[in-house]
């Protein structure tokens, strides 16, 4: 802020301060024609109001000097007359970056110790998948759900169905660099009927009840349209994050409606990348235990 | 009727009679968002009844509908009655009446269809917020206007405490409410950012400062030497302490925002005006005790006022743990958990719906010339009640905030978080349920005022009773 801004903020605030101890010093000050300590003023309202004329209470006015000069001390010693530092030099920013110091001082050689053994060891290692499910608690668990269950649009990580790949390393990669897994909008491409037909195909192939003429009308098209990611027997493809068609886990709901809005509308699901926030080391114990949970 | 020289009671009749009305509305959401936290299967699954919706319904209701006709109600007769003459214009306290009536209706149809501005305590859109301004103003013209044609040369404490109040509370509404309209419903604030949070929260933090507190210490500087027969205590004190209050309070606003984007030497000021304004806030408590030295005998028997002098126990607690909560290492606790709510209504049933109370039970009488309350017996019932439920209500929320404060800052020896936020939601239900409890035991309160009120205006009035107040 500029020097005009930064004296001007100063002088109204200690302005501010310095008017209310004149303001006790005045109110304090006996008048001539006052009327006697602990009499009535001789104001009168409304047939029966009246003041008497008490003088501060000696208590309270300790009270506000102490907090007047816990105020002064205060804006001496922190930041608040406008560009004035404070003596301390203190600033948020400044607590936040050596608490963080801290912490990765204090914690880091923990996850390091780890970071050294592969996945699978670790995953049956129970001091290791404590931490990594802690890390999860605080860091995945708001879309996965606490018991790593997933929700609606976020996958449940605890079945043997991965739409990246289950191995440690895909798992891993899914956690550090994050990933976009995007179907694209068919309603234009192959019409409403068109989504209709595919949708009764695509609930064939997990063996559920369909209509089987939409079904063999569907085939037609998704040999076409859809063979190319999720591949010929429906079976997906981790390499591109395309779902398995034929396992009955169905990421946006199972219902009819909720496949044709997928087929229709197209689905984009993202998981952000963590490299840079948890770093390799806490991503490697995250990995351990999200292993463990369908490596038992 | 030679209206030139009586009182206008009319204006104060219908602001009282609804001061009841609204703290019944107001509470009764407050009670129904209060029972959806504990059992979300209140929501109904409608939009309109949702908590998101109701809750600025709540806020809005008992702040500006029940706190502002009871301000409405006891400012107009004061000035009145301690300026020896009439309300200035009648037409104009009319409009103020119904003018107010029509912005809470449209709040109450507004918030519930989720239009708002998305600004906590002042969430209505535009054109309710000019139709407040030309209200506010009118106010201010009837209000000052009384004041300047005064009998009485010297102006009566309650009615300072007001002054500020209307003036005040008009600059922070215009200046918190500047927004550029995209339509009939819709607006965009005209602050960017950072800044756009200092207005609100400069406009919020003072909105408890001059509506909640100084608007409210006028009623007390009115009923309290009044109900109790006594002088108050110290001319001086009033004095000091009045304009200590508003200069610092002006300043207390930015303690909502510590540790945010505001800049640090923001944040220290709000923080060290927060505590000098203890002792100037603790002035009229102490203004307020002392005026019933030499009287305490009366609380036995007089359940107004009990609920008067009650209320100044609380403000003076919550004026304490006010200035604690701005402390920066305090608020790294208590920011964001339910102490907050708590501390806020600590002061919104402990003071100011205690006090409104008082001078309800206090004005009713008089503005509709009966002897006395229906039934004294049931003030004290009123009294107990409400004060059992404030008792439930800020002591399961300061234990509630204070485990969710220490469950969000406990981590494990790897220095993960120990609790997730579901595990800390988890351990409050209890308290939700408690605070539930307490809130419905203050709502049954005001349903026994408004029976009370009920008889006392549907029953005959005494024979004796002068038709007209000479002025």
């Amino acid at each position: 802020m500029s020097d005009f801004w930064s004296g001007y903020i100063a002088i109204i605030t200690i302005a501010n301060i310095l008017a209310c101890l004149w303001l006790i010093k005045w109110a304090s000050k006996k008048r001539n024609d006052e009327a006697a300590q602990g009499d009535v003023t001789g104001h009168k309202w409304d047939d029966d109001l009246e003041e008497y004329n008490n003088p501060l209470p000696r208590w309270w006015l300790w009270l506000f000097y102490l907090t007047i000069l816990f105020g002064f001390i205060y804006l001496a010693l922190y930041p608040g007359l406008g560009n004035f530092k404070g003596k301390l030099g203190w600033s948020q920013t400044g607590q936040y970056e050596d608490e963080i110091k801290y912490a990765n001082k204090t914690y880091d050689p923990i996850f390091a110790q780890y970071a050294k053994q592969d996945i699978a060891t670790l995953a049956k290692d129970s001091n290791a998948t404590k931490i990594g499910q802690r890390l999860f608690l605080n860091h995945c668990a708001t879309c996965h759900a606490s018991d790593a269950g997933g929700a609606r649009g976020f996958p449940n990580l605890t079945d043997n169905d991965w739409i990246w790949g289950g191995d440690a390393n895909n798992i891993k990669t899914t956690i550090l660099d994050g990933r976009v897994g995007a179907m694209p909008p068919w309603e234009a491409v192959i019409g409403e009927q068109g989504v209709k037909d595919v949708t009764q195909y695509v609930i064939s192939l997990s063996g559920r009840q369909h209509d089987a003429a939409m079904a063999k009308a569907g085939k037609a098209q998704y040999d076409v349209m859809c063979v190319a990611c999720h591949g010929a027997n429906g079976k997906g493809n981790t390499a591109i994050g395309a779902p398995n068609l034929t396992d009955n886990v169905w990421l946006y709901g199972a219902s009819t409606g909720s496949i044709v809005q997928s087929i229709a509308k197209g689905r984009t699901g993202v998981m952000p990348a963590n490299r840079d926030f948890l770093g390799e080391d806490k991503a490697h114990l995250l990995t351990a235990y999200i292993y463990s949970l369908s490596n038992k | 009727m030679d209206t030139e020289n009586t009182y206008n009671y009319t204006v104060v009749r219908q602001f009282t009679v609804m001061t009841v009305v609204w703290g019944i509305v107001g509470m009764a959401v407050g009670v129904l968002i209060a029972a959806q936290l504990v059992w979300p299967v209140l929501n109904f699954e409608l939009p309109w009844l949702t908590y998101s919706r109701l809750r600025p319904l709540h806020t809005n209701a008992v702040i500006f509908a029940f706190g502002g006709s009871a301000l409405f109600a006891t400012s107009y007769y004061v000035v009145q009655r301690t300026c020896q003459v009439r309300l200035f214009s009648d037409k104009l306290a009319s409009f103020t009446f119904w003018g107010w009536t029509l912005v809470i209706l449209l709040a109450a149809i507004t918030l519930p269809l989720g239009l708002s501005s998305g600004k906590e305590y002042a969430e209505l859109e535009w054109p309710i917020d000019i139709l407040i301004a030309v209200v506010w103003v009118s106010y201010a013209i009837v209000f000052f206007g009384t004041i300047m044609k005064r009998k009485v040369k010297h102006i009566y404490v309650a009615n300072w405490f007001f002054a500020a109040f209307i003036i005040t509370v008009a600059v922070l509404h215009i200046v918190n409410s500047m927004a550029l309209p995209v339509s009939l419903t819709k607006s965009y604030s005209l602050y960017p950012g950072a800044i756009d949070a200092m207005v609100q929260w400069w406009y919020g933090h003072n909105a408890v400062g001059f509506f909640l507190t100084a608007g409210f210490l006028g009623i007390m500087y009115y009923f309290i030497p009044k109900q109790a027969g006594r002088p108050i205590y110290s001319y001086r004190l009033s004095v000091v302490h009045f304009w200590a209050l508003i200069s610092t309070y002006m300043w207390a606003g930015p303690h909502h925002l510590h540790y945010t984007a505001l800049p640090d030497w923001a944040q220290s000021l709000g923080m060290v005006f927060s505590l000098v304004l203890l002792a100037p806030s603790w002035g009229g408590m102490i203004n307020g005790m002392m005026t019933l030295s030499g009287a305490w005998h009366k609380l036995r028997t007089d359940p107004i006022l009990k609920f008067l002098i009650v209320s100044l126990s609380f403000y003076g607690m919550s004026t304490f743990e006010g200035p604690m909560m701005s402390i920066k290492t305090v608020n790294a606790l208590s920011h964001y958990t339910d102490w907050t709510i708590g501390h806020v209504h600590s002061g919104a049933l402990g003071w100011v719906a205690l006090v409104t109370i008082g001078a309800v039970y206090f004005l009713i009488p008089k503005v509709f010339e009966r002897d006395e309350m229906y039934s004294v017996k049931l003030i004290d019932t009123h009294f107990w009640i409400s004060t059992i439920g404030i008792v439930l209500y800020i002591s399961s929320m300061w234990i509630a905030g204070v485990m969710q404060g220490l469950m969000w800052r406990a981590i494990n020896e790897d220095g993960t978080l120990t609790y997730s936020f579901v595990d800390s939601l988890e351990a409050t239900y209890p308290y939700y349920t408690v605070r539930f409890l307490g809130g419905l035991l203050f709502l049954v309160g005001m349903f026994i005022m408004a029976y009370n009120v009920w008889k006392t205006i549907s029953g005959a009035k005494p024979t004796t009773a002068a038709s007209a107040q000479p002025a």
